[in-house]
């Protein structure tokens, strides 16, 4: 059994008194202490200027141009904090208990109830770097609510919330950087991580532009290289986001946490073709407002503006009266994919179900005429006013909806299906974001700590700027207090010889290949298979088989693969070979992983698990646990297991109905 | 900050380029003001003797150093400002670019100002070589009026504007001179005042069409001088 | 909305890096779907390409949703194509038809050198922002976020200029190939709120110097930047700037360069 090292006493005390009681590194020893930062979103970014304020010297590497590109910034709806500015009932321990119910209590409470107790210094953090949030006319902040709650605690900043804190973030970082604290790598890929004495101790990074390999000292490595989801090819992850940095960490013995873990978002804009290059989000504040429906009538070619109100399945609010469009992403998602699979799905795929606006429309046309006074107005005016409403709060998820689809959303109700959008699992970190290879951290998405089996809407942001700005600060000096003797290892040790040495190996043996095949068109066939067999639905004669087809697809990659261009140049396409076969060799751990669980839970689904209504069904008494697989040579791997132990929350079958 | 870093960053060119513009517009007005007398029907009386006090008051002629300083101080910051400006791109793009949603002239300040400076010149030649140096190159000193039964005795510049736009050719130019100054005025007007700060959207806009007004009505008063002149409107 | 098939003809600037020069090569891509993203497009392209043994078109590009900032191209003489307030990755096929010819080249300034075909170096930008493009806050002294209330237009104009994505556009399509509407807009956006009040005057001036030393030109207000801005930023934010650039420049205090 691993042990995660929370500390002891009353939940709510346990992070204070972790404070008071780590160690600290005084400040004229943390001029001497290296930190090297992988990613550079918002827990990166966060990280490495937090602890650049504090005077540690920071490297911070990323493989985009820019620190401000990584994939932080798509995130759309908002950002979730116990304020309780609403007077709605807020409260430390309810964002802790509806993130741990969310999670499907899979996640530990020691760290969630962490969490939401730093959520509200975040929102201050953010306000006083300048995140322009959403404000009521009074100049105070605005909240909104958001799936799988029912209170209004989310902050946001239009549908762009990720981009402003990201850009806080990155702001903050910049600054370091001039300031000199922090050194900056843009354009720099983390290929290998060095271990000395069994200690993370550097890495070798390749430079993007001129295909050097590098190597950096550092007293202590923090992999902020968010999640995983690109296995499936098709996602909402940008296409430069890849698993590549915690794969070399897993490779050189850092565990797995729960990889089978993915959340499928439900509002995901649909296929359109085989050209289809990644899947857009349509921010599930959407549903806040959206009535999702499909047909009746299966197979109903009928537009939606044919069919009449009596003939149309409103079906979350069917089966959720409590929770309505409002449900958790995994089950919203499930609703949909049963919908269609049933033969109801709407469009020319059949895959994809209405997120209806006209009702929202008509609802806020109504209170925008009683303002300006106007009785019985007109349909139009109604419209009208409505249509402004819904503009000033959606406007630019519309426009992205219309340019993508070259359909106007105002008109006609937008096609919707779900999508792969997050990664709850991820390294395996104890209470201090420590993998289990000393020195070597693991935080935001990178890491599978807080979201159990299925994260709640607005929770990423927030968990990866507590692991950067709130968590690590502390954390870090725990362990780095006892490396203020530990000078600089000079790079020319025999671990950097041998790490760079690997590396360059397997560079050169992608290049030597020489196949057919692109590694664009490997990941194509790799995501099919995850997403046919290890997708929203799973069973234990598909994983068996996709296990079965991705060592076969390993195999004829190392064998076939055609990366054009040269190795000391700029190559995205090598760039690209690297990430692919580091998520093929995942792919096959996911499935091992999701054939393991034997119960569903949260976003894992397997359909031998399953209540009498369709609903997850979970398995406490076998599966109460963390699942951290330890890769071994020759690809095998072994589970080693973290007990869950509830103290505070009881799990409960999770109901929304 | 020092001055010198004020007036040597890329705003501080602009503020120059700003600031010289409006005083020279400000020239503008008094100018027109002053020429449009010429349609007072009165054989250039008026104007003449108009003309005379702006050349013979000391104020003015003092004022009238800086309106040269102006035009040189805003011509070589212009040039300077394109040189480097042009210089920021030295691959330039094979397919035209700039027409998402800007105006032609926005883009052509330096070649419309480089039309004014000629067209500048040829003024100069024409209406103040004679009326300060005594005349050069085939234009003559200016004759003499005499006005209120010969008790006042003044250079007759309104009879030098009736010889000078007897020329078709020279009337031409005059024209084009006023179209490139209408469209350089056009975009400078507002520029100048956005280079000043002006970001009020309201007053922005207020500006920004009075701009347009103002740089058609100054322009097209200006070109219909010579044209009343030559097609004899004006005698 | 009704799909189409169409074939183009691609010219695309090759370059194979910095200091090699540079040329325009021509393709023709058959059976092209309106339903495409113009990335997807080369995506089928660069299959191609690999396919028959020729090295792939290498172009910037990540989130491809229009957020991140990293896709630039310069399509048919405009930077991001065709479309208003629109970046590379979420421009459609549907904007162009069948037999069209659609010239394709890299963000042109020498503040942003060639990288390789059609990806700059446009770290210029993150230095503008080292110099001065934050609000100096450690980590940790922040006060309660609701003490300081933001009078919510301003709130809202701060958060129209946040919205640059450091694309670099209004750079390439502006004809002095000026920084002014990214320095602008994150001058505008600080300046506006109440927090970003007392680095006002270090905060325009040093950026500004910035700006300068990178190699950017100044603005001459043609507003084709606002244009080009796949974000739709107002030029306001540089008037605003030149205000706070004055307000620093007349009122300076001895302390201050």
């Amino acid at each position: 059994m691993l042990d995660a090292k929370i500390p002891k006493g009353p939940l709510d005390q346990k992070w204070s008194t972790y404070k008071s009681t780590c160690k600290l590194v005084n400040p004229a020893n943390k001029r001497k202490l290296e930190v090297i930062v992988i990613g550079t979103g918002l827990a990166g970014a966060s990280a490495a200027s937090s602890l650049g304020e504090l005077g540690y010297k920071v490297k911070a590497f990323c493989f985009q141009d820019s620190p401000r590109r990584a994939h932080s910034i798509a995130a759309q709806g908002g950002i979730n904090a116990a304020k309780n500015y609403q007077n709605d009932g807020d409260s430390v321990y309810r964002l802790f208990y509806d993130t741990i119910k969310g999670g499907d209590y899979r996640s530990r409470e020691g760290n969630v109830h962490r969490l939401a107790e730093v959520s509200a210094s975040i929102i201050d953090q953010c306000v006083a770097q300048g995140v322009p949030f959403a404000r009521e006319y009074g100049g105070l902040l605005s909240n909104r609510s958001f799936g799988g709650t029912q209170v209004q605690r989310t902050f946001y900043a239009a549908g762009q919330t990720g981009q402003q804190l990201l850009i806080g973030a990155y702001q903050s970082l910049e600054r370091q950087v001039a300031l000199g604290n922090v050194k900056m790598y843009s354009r720099h890929e983390m290929l290998e991580i060095v271990m000395i004495d069994g200690k993370a101790r550097g890495i070798i990074a390749r430079n993007l532009v001129t295909g050097e390999l590098e190597r950096h000292f550092g007293h202590a490595v923090l992999l902020c290289s968010g999640g995983y989801g690109n296995v499936f090819y098709l996602s909402t992850n940008a296409m430069g986001s890849n698993v590549t940095a915690a794969w070399k960490a897993h490779k050189r013995g850092a565990y797995f946490g729960n990889p089978c873990f993915t959340q499928i978002h439900p509002t995901c804009i649909p296929v359109s073709g085989e050209h289809q290059s990644k899947l857009t989000l349509m921010s599930e504040s959407l549903r806040n407002d959206g009535r999702i429906w499909v047909p009746l009538k299966q197979n109903d070619t009928r537009r939606p503006s044919e069919i009449p109100e009596t003939e149309r399945d409103y079906y979350l609010e069917r089966r959720y009266p409590a929770f309505g469009n409002l449900v958790p992403r995994d089950v919203a998602s499930r609703a949909a994919k049963e919908r269609c699979d049933a033969g109801y799905g709407v469009g020319s795929s059949r895959q994809a179900v209405y997120l209806d606006y006209a009702f929202a429309i008509d609802r806020y046309g109504m209170i925008e005429c009683n303002k300006q006074g106007i009785n019985n107005p007109t349909k139009e005016q109604l419209r009208h006013y409505g249509v402004e409403v819904v503009k000033e709060k959606y406007g630019n998820l519309f426009d992205m909806y219309e340019k993508i689809t070259g359909e106007n959303p105002y008109e006609i109700p937008m096609r919707i299906y779900p999508a792969v959008h997050y990664t709850m699992g991820g390294l395996w970190v104890d209470y201090e974001l420590q993998t289990n290879i000393p020195g070597l951290y693991a935080l935001g998405e990178a890491n599978f700590s807080d979201h159990g089996a299925n994260r709640l809407g607005a929770s990423a942001l927030m968990q990866g700027l507590a692991d950067g700005y709130f968590v690590i600060p502390y954390t870090i000096g725990n362990y780095l207090a006892d490396e203020i003797r530990t000078t600089n290892i000079p790079t020319s040790h025999p671990a950097f010889e041998e790490a760079e040495k690997n590396t360059r190996d397997r560079i050169e043996k992608l290049m030597s290949i020489q196949g057919t095949e692109s590694p664009e068109s490997f990941h194509k066939r790799l995501g099919k298979i995850m997403w046919d067999k290890c997708g929203m639905a799973r069973n234990a004669q598909g994983l068996q088989e996709a296990i079965t087809e991705i060592r076969a697809l390993r195999e004829e990659f190392w064998r076939n693969v055609k990366v054009t261009g040269a190795i000391n140049e700029f190559n995205p396409e090598l760039d690209k070979a690297g990430r692919v076969a580091d998520f093929i060799e995942l792919g096959e751990l996911m499935c091992m992983d999701a054939l393991n669980r034997k119960e569903s839970c949260g976003g894992h689904f397997r359909e031998e698990s399953q209540t009498e209504e369709g609903e997850a069904l979970r398995d406490d008494d076998n599966f109460m646990f963390v699942s951290a697989w330890e890769f071994k040579e020759g690809y095998n791997w072994e589970l080693h297991k973290e007990a869950l132990e509830y103290e505070v929350v009881h799990p409960s079958q999770r109901s929304y109905k | 900050m020092t001055w010198k870093q004020v007036f040597t960053s890329s705003i501080g060119k602009k503020l120059v380029m700003g600031l010289t513009g409006l005083f020279l517009i400000s020239f503008l007005i008094v100018h027109v003001g002053l020429n449009a007398c010429i349609w007072v029907p009165d054989h250039g009386e008026t104007f003449n003797k108009g003309a005379n006090f702006m050349g013979t008051m000391i104020l003015v002629r003092i004022i009238e150093v800086g309106l040269f300083l102006g035009i040189l101080l805003h011509v070589y910051q212009g040039y300077l400002l394109t040189a480097q400006n042009n210089s920021r791109r030295s691959q330039n793009y094979t397919a035209g670019y700039g027409n998402k949603g800007s105006s032609w002239y926005s883009r052509s300040m330096g070649l419309l100002g480089t039309l004014i400076l000629l067209f500048l010149i040829m003024h100069i030649y024409h209406f103040w070589t004679p009326s300060r140096l005594g005349g050069m190159w085939g234009i003559h000193e200016l004759g003499e009026a005499d006005y209120n039964n010969g008790a006042v005795h003044i250079h007759n510049l309104y009879g030098e504007m009736i010889q000078v736009f007897q020329n078709p050719v020279v009337v031409i130019l005059y024209v084009l001179g006023c179209l490139s100054l209408a469209y350089h005025l056009a975009h400078g007007f507002h520029s100048a005042f956005r280079t000043m700060g002006l970001h009020n959207r309201r007053y922005a806009k207020m500006i920004r069409n009075f701009g347009y007004g103002f740089s058609i009505v100054v322009c097209l008063a200006f070109a219909m001088m010579p044209v009343s002149i030559y097609f004899g409107w004006v005698k | 909305m009704e799909h189409y098939n169409m074939n183009l003809t691609l010219k695309v600037w090759r370059q194979k890096n910095e200091k090699e020069k540079g040329h325009f090569e021509t393709y023709s891509v058959p059976g092209i779907s309106s339903e495409m993203s113009f990335l997807e497009m080369f995506d089928v392209l660069n299959e191609r390409l690999i396919n028959e043994g020729k090295e792939p078109i290498a172009f910037d590009h990540d989130c491809r949703e229009g957020i991140c900032g990293a896709c630039s191209m310069h399509i048919n003489g405009k930077a991001h194509g065709p479309w208003a307030g629109t970046t590379t990755c979420q421009l459609h096929m549907r904007a162009f038809k069948d037999g069209d010819t659609i010239v394709v080249e890299p963000w042109r300034a020498n503040a942003f050198p060639v990288i390789k075909d059609l990806v700059t170096d446009r770290s210029a930008l993150d230095r503008i922002i080292a110099a001065g493009g934050y609000i100096s806050v450690n980590t940790g002294n922040a006060v309660d976020g609701n003490s300081l209330p933001v009078e919510k237009d301003k709130a809202d104009t701060a958060f129209a200029a946040a919205a640059c994505i450091g694309c670099g556009a209004c750079v390439a399509a502006c004809k002095n190939s000026s920084a002014m509407l990214f320095t602008g807009a994150k001058v505008s956006h600080l300046a506006l709120l109440p927090q970003g009040n007392p680095e006002r005057k270090t905060r325009v001036v040093n950026m500004i110097a910035q700006m300068d030393k990178e190699g950017f030109g100044s603005c001459t207000f043609t507003m084709e930047c606002e244009a080009a801005c796949p974000k739709e930023i107002s030029v306001n934010n540089i008037a605003r700037l030149n205000a706070e650039y004055m307000r620093a420049a007349f009122t300076a205090e001895e302390t201050m360069g």
